[in-house]
């Protein structure tokens, strides 16, 4: 336990680290998979082809690629903001297609005859999106965003490893020091990490039995 | 449902829509090849060296070289093993989750959901690195029981929420023709709520087959780490975004691949699930056994 105490400050270096990358790569993600969802149901096919392929190849690669990516290779062509801006990047880009995809089942989730109905008693297309499609899309869509945001949190472990000091790196860091107290530091940091995982899930589960009641 | 949302479209409209596809296409594909052009300019670096672009003959060389495709194969290979056997644990786990948290003496549900929660909320990696100092059982264990309890986790969450989602009469058939709670839950409750929920399990493979390059971290020898560490620290610099493409494009196939099977899956379990069943291929073995399958059909079209 004494492991735990003393090494303290830096688990909140970590922490807070972990939780920049969360609020910088979530926000961004938000913003590009917004862009991504928009094209994927635009009338224009050549943006629908292109945000498709994007949401598929970049869903199937590896998370460890894209951060050996931004951490190794970007570097190489001589673009190095930094490692923490660069885990970053490459979390706002691997989470940004999940973003889309659970704004767009939200849209899709939407049943045809809401819109049929606002169409038919007259409402125009911006007027049957914002009045009538957007505020039933948006409450079904904030279960699976706050699953994303989960797996975001989650996924930031893994920038420990590419030179970001952040929970896991801190975790890694201290059992070295102290490896005669690995089980209580490791229990600690998974602590730090649940902080954030089941709040979030808690909210997610409550949002979602308040949309089910109102279906 | 874009279709609802506007008027079919007048000549004048559909013209402008015409013109701004072609622009788009035209926009998004020089942007894309002048990506590439970019990149395949020759370099000059701060002191004054020039190398070569990226599709420079000079970096890709190195893959006329037979060994460097038998290490990747290895890598590939060791890849697919682990995910393999973490799916088969994943899937006894999550099978044995869902019936804890269905359970109805609270002393195994609690403490299932308890655990189930603790494992869901905490990142794979760390998973890893706990189970591979604590336990000290090499690279390949700590990768494969990280996974599959997480992944395990996830899987019992979806086979209850597919269990739940069945109509009650189901079981209160399976109770009433004699059967034990457990029984009813493995032989009417189970069946039907895995092929119900086999898309969403598929995907949770696929999740765990790309999850397996964490292992990397670890120190497992897979596809990540034999290509982009062992092989293009050996080669050199130069050949390092070779490497790269050449280990996206294998993850890529092998996880298009399967995702793909993902939805193959979800198309022939879905609603019109029913006419296509191939019964005859496998009649039940046990005459007391309730045909999961004409089940499953009909209260899939009830449920949803």
């Amino acid at each position: 336990m004494d492991a735990v105490i003393d090494n303290l400050p830096l688990f909140l270096e970590g922490f807070r680290n972990t939780l920049g990358l969360l609020i910088i790569a979530g926000i961004g993600a938000s913003v590009i998979g917004l862009i991504v969802a928009a094209m994927r149901i635009s009338p224009i096919s050549s943006f629908r082809v292109f945000a498709t392929a994007y949401t598929e190849l970049v869903r199937n690669t590896p998370l460890t690629l894209v951060l050996f990516f931004c951490a190794y290779l970007l570097p190489l062509l001589e673009f190095s903001p930094g490692y923490f801006q660069l885990a970053a990047i490459g979390l706002t880009v691997y989470t940004s297609p999940f973003v889309a995809e659970a704004l767009r089942s939200g849209v899709n989730g939407v049943h045809v005859g809401q819109a049929e109905a606002a169409r038919s008693v007259g409402l125009t297309f911006g007027q049957t999106l914002t009045f009538v499609v957007m505020p039933q899309a948006i409450r079904m869509v904030v279960p699976p965003l706050i699953n994303v945001l989960i797996a975001l949190t989650k996924n930031t472990s893994v920038a420990g490893a590419f030179f970001v000091f952040e929970l896991f790196g801190a975790a890694r860091k201290v059992t070295n020091d102290r490896g005669d107290a690995v089980i209580p530091i490791l229990l600690a940091v998974a602590a730090f990490y649940l902080v954030i995982t089941i709040p979030l899930g808690l909210i997610a589960g409550r949002i979602e039995k308040k949309v089910a009641v109102l279906r | 449902m874009s279709s609802v949302l506007y008027d079919a479209p007048g000549p004048k409209s559909r013209a402008r829509s015409r013109l701004i596809s072609v622009l788009g296409t035209i926009v998004l594909a020089g942007g894309f090849l002048a990506l590439i052009v970019l990149l395949g300019l020759p370099k000059i670096s701060a002191n004054g060296a020039v190398e070569p672009g990226l599709w420079d003959i000079s970096r890709w060389d190195v893959f006329n070289d037979l060994l460097v495709w038998r290490t990747l194969g290895f890598g590939a290979l060791a890849t697919l093993r682990m995910a393999a056997v973490a799916a088969v644990f994943a899937l006894v786990i999550g099978v044995l989750f869902s019936f804890g948290r269905l359970s109805a003496s609270a002393w195994i549900r609690v403490p299932t959901t308890v655990l189930l929660e603790f494992f869901r909320g905490m990142p794979v990696l760390l998973m890893m690195l706990f189970i591979l100092l604590v336990f000290a059982t090499g690279s390949f264990w700590a990768g494969v029981a990280a996974l599959s309890v997480y992944n395990g986790a996830i899987i019992g969450e979806a086979l209850r929420a597919g269990i739940n989602a069945l109509p009650r009469g189901q079981r209160e058939a399976g109770l009433a023709i004699g059967l034990t709670p457990v029984a009813t839950r493995f032989r009417i409750e189970f069946p039907q709520a895995f092929r119900q929920m086999l898309p969403i399990i598929i995907a949770q493979l696929v999740v765990l087959l790309k999850d397996t390059s964490l292992a990397f971290i670890v120190g497992y020898n897979e596809l990540l780490r034999a290509g982009l560490n062992q092989l293009a620290n050996f080669f050199g610099e130069q050949y390092k975004f070779s490497f790269f493409f050449i280990v996206l494009a294998i993850y890529l196939t092998m996880n298009l691949s399967l995702s793909w099977l993902a939805r193959r899956i979800a198309k022939r379990t879905g609603p019109q699930a029913g006419s296509v069943t191939d019964e005859d291929s496998t009649p039940p073995a046990d005459p007391d056994r309730v045909d999961p399958q004409a089940l499953g059909a009909r209260s899939k079209s009830q449920t949803f």
